[in-house]
C-alpha cells in the first residue's frame, strides 16, 4: 500500500490512487473511533449499573472480599494441587483406554463383532449417562458393597468415573480421527505388504493422533474443570476447600478464588491447544494422499 | 513358497479374471500372461479397468472369479498370505500415497525394516542407495510435501523398489503430474526397463509406451481386446475399438508440451 515498492524505483502513487489511499484511512480511523467509544461506554455503564444496584455492597462483601480471598488461598491452592494430580492421572489413562476403544471398533471382520458392538454400546452409554450420576454410582455405589479387597477411598472411584465418562468422549475423538486418513494410506502400507496391525500402527494411527490432537486438548481442558467435580464424594479439593472455609461465614469468595484458579489453570492449556492446532499446517493437513 | 518357474513359465498369468463392483463388471474374463523381464504396457479408455487390475494383481482388491498365478503359485487363493505375496509385488499409485508424517527415508524403510524385518542400519543404507538410484540423495530427511510432484513419484518407486519386488505394477504413475516433470519418471521407468525389472504400467502416454514396451495391451469391455508389440499394435491395430481409441488420443496429444525423452 506504501510508495516507494522495489522494482521500479521511479513510482509515484497516481492521483486517483492517493484519493483511495486517503479515503481507507479515514474509513479505518473512524472504525476505531466507534470501536473505542462504544466499548468505553459499555464498560462504564456496567460498572455504574451493578454499583448502583441497593444490594451491591453485599454482594461485593459475599463475593469479591479480598480480605476473604487472601485467607482463603492457602486451602484452596492447596486443594487444587489435588485436582492437577486427578487431571494428570486421569489423562493418561483415558487417552489409553479411549485410543484402544477407538481401535477395537475399527476392527473389520465378523469375528469382531461383538467386540464392536460392545465398545458401540459403552460408548453410547457412558457419553449419555450425566458425570455426576456416575460419581454417585461409583463413589457411593461400589464402596456400599462392603467387597473385601475393592478400595473405598472415594478418590479412587472420582477417578474412575472420569475416567470412564472421559474415554467415551475420547474414544470417539481417535475414531474420527482413525476414518479421516484416506483410505489410499492404508492400500499404500497393505501393497508394501504391512500387515492389518502394522498399517495400523505404523501408518494410520501417527497420522490419526496428529490430527485429533486439538480436540484432545479442548478434552483435557474439560476434564481440568470436572476435575472439580469429585468434590460431591467428600474429597478435599478446591472445590470442596472452598466449600468448607465458606461454611464458617457463608462468604463466597472462596468459590470464586477456586473459580479463578481454574482458569488461570486453564489459560495454558488453551494457548496450547491454539499452538498446536496452528503447527498443524506443518504436518501437511491431510497429507500427500491426494487421491 | 515361490516355486522357482521353468523359463517358459510367465512369472505372472491371470485366467479369466471377473470383478465387479456391484452392478458394474469392470473386469470379464481378463487373460494376461506377462513373462520374466517383460515390460507390458496397459492402455484403454477411463474404466477400462487398468486399474482395477493391477489392484487385484496386487490383491488389494479380491477377484470375484479367475486364476492369479505369480510364479505358477496361486495368489488368487484364499489360504494365501496376501502380506506375503504384497510384500513381492510392488505396486506405485497415480497419487503417489507416501505417507506424510514419515521423512522420504522413513517412507523407504518401513518395510524392510517392519516386514522384512532388516536391521535398520542396513535398511537405511539400502534405502541411500536407492534414493541416489532414482536422484533423490539429497532428499532423504526432507517431508513428503516439501517434494515436487515428480520428486514424491520418484520416492514411491523407491520405496517399492527397496522391497525387491519380482514384479512392479504402475498405475498412471504420471497422470497427476505437471508436463515438464513427467519426463523425470518416465526416463527412471526406462532405466528400470533396462536393468530387466518385470513391469506393467497402465500410462497414457503413448509415445513413452511405444518406446518402452515389450508388449501393449488394449482393455477394452473388461478384457484384453487386442494386444501386440507397440509397433503393430500403435500403427496397424486391427480391432476398430483400438483404432477409434488411438485415433482419439492422436488429437490432443499433449507431447508439445515435453522435452524429448532419452
Amino acid at each position: 500500500m506504501t510508495a516507494g515498492a522495489a522494482g521500479s524505483g521511479d513510482w509515484q502513487p497516481s492521483a486517483l490512487q492517493r484519493q483511495r489511499l486517503a479515503y481507507r484511512r479515514r474509513r479505518s480511523n473512524r472504525s476505531v473511533g466507534i470501536a473505542l467509544v462504544s466499548s468505553v461506554l459499555i464498560v462504564v455503564a456496567l460498572v455504574i449499573g451493578i454499583t448502583a444496584t441497593p444490594g451491591w455492597p453485599r454482594v461485593q462483601e459475599t463475593f469479591f472480599s479480598p480480605a476473604r480471598a487472601w485467607s482463603a488461598l492457602p486451602a484452596v491452592a492447596t486443594g487444587l494441587w489435588l485436582n492437577i494430580r486427578v487431571m494428570l492421572v486421569c489423562g493418561v489413562l483415558i487417552l489409553v483406554v479411549g485410543l484402544t476403544l477407538a481401535v477395537l471398533r475399527t476392527l473389520r471382520g465378523p469375528v469382531f463383532f461383538p467386540v464392536r458392538v460392545a465398545v458401540a454400546a459403552y460408548t453410547d452409554l457412558f457419553r449419555g449417562l450425566p458425570l455426576l450420576l456416575v460419581l454417585f454410582l461409583l463413589g457411593f455405589g461400589v464402596p456400599a458393597l462392603r467387597l473385601r479387597g475393592v478400595p473405598s477411598d472415594p478418590l479412587v472411584w472420582g477417578g474412575a468415573a472420569l475416567v470412564l465418562t472421559y474415554s467415551a468422549y475420547v474414544a470417539e475423538v481417535f475414531r474420527a480421527g482413525i476414518e479421516s486418513v484416506h483410505p489410499s494410506q492404508r492400500a499404500a502400507a497393505r501393497s508394501l505388504g504391512l500387515s492389518y496391525a502394522q498399517s495400523m500402527r505404523f501408518v494410520v494411527l501417527p497420522q490419526a493422533v496428529r490430527r485429533v490432537v486439538p480436540p484432545l486438548l479442548n478434552d483435557l481442558v474439560s476434564l481440568q474443570k470436572d476435575s472439580g467435580l469429585i468434590a460431591v464424594l467428600g474429597v478435599v479439593d478446591a472445590i470442596r476447600s472452598a466449600q468448607i472455609e465458606t461454611a464458617t461465614d457463608f462468604n463466597f469468595t472462596p468459590y470464586v478464588v477456586a473459580g479463578l484458579l481454574f482458569v488461570v489453570l486453564t489459560i495454558p492449556l488453551t494457548r496450547l491447544t491454539d499452538w498446536v492446532a496452528r503447527r498443524q499446517g506443518w504436518y501437511g493437513g491431510a497429507g500427500t494422499g491426494v487421491g | 513358497m515361490s516355486p522357482t518357474g521353468s523359463a517358459a513359465e510367465p512369472l505372472l498369468a491371470a485366467r479369466g479374471l471377473r470383478k465387479a463392483f456391484g452392478d458394474q463388471v469392470v473386469l470379464d474374463g481378463l487373460d494376461l500372461e506377462v513373462g520374466r523381464g517383460e515390460c507390458v504396457v496397459l492402455i484403454g479408455g477411463s474404466g477400462s479397468g487398468k486399474s482395477t487390475l493391477l489392484r487385484c494383481l496386487n490383491l488389494l482388491e479380491t477377484v470375484d472369479d479367475g486364476q492369479i498365478l505369480l510364479a505358477g503359485e496361486d495368489v488368487s487363493d484364499p489360504r494365501v498370505d496376501a502380506d506375503a505375496v504384497r510384500a513381492r509385488v510392488g505396486i506405485v499409485f497415480q497419487a503417489f500415497n507416501l505417507f506424510p508424517h514419515l521423512s522420504v527415508l522413513d517412507n523407504i524403510t518401513l518395510a524392510p525394516v517392519r516386514v522384512h524385518r532388516r536391521p535398520r542400519r542396513a535398511a537405511e543404507q539400502q534405502a541411500r542407495e536407492m534414493l541416489a538410484r532414482v536422484g533423490l540423495a539429497d532428499k532423504a530427511s526432507a517431508r513428503p510435501d516439501e517434494l515436487s510432484g515428480g520428486q514424491q513419484q520418484r520416492a514411491a518407486i523407491a520405496r517399492a523398489l527397496v522391497n525387491d519386488p519380482v514384479l512392479l505394477l504402475l498405475d498412471e504413475v504420471t497422470s497427476a503430474l505437471d508436463p515438464e516433470l513427467v519426463w523425470e519418471v518416465l526416463s527412471l521407468l526406462r532405466d528400470l526397463r533396462t536393468d530387466g525389472m518385470t513391469m506393467v504400467l497402465a500410462t497414457h502416454e503413448m509415445s513413452f509406451a511405444r518406446s518402452v514396451a515389450d508388449r501393449v495391451c488394449f482393455l477394452s469391455g473388461g478384457r484384453v481386446l487386442e494386444q501386440g508389440p507397440p509397433a503393430q499394435l500403435f500403427d496397424a491395430p486391427r480391432e476398430p475399438r483400438t483404432r477409434e481409441f488411438l485415433s482419439r488420443l492422436h488429437l490432443d496429444r499433449p507431447e508439445a508440451s515435453r522435452p524429448p525423452e532419452g
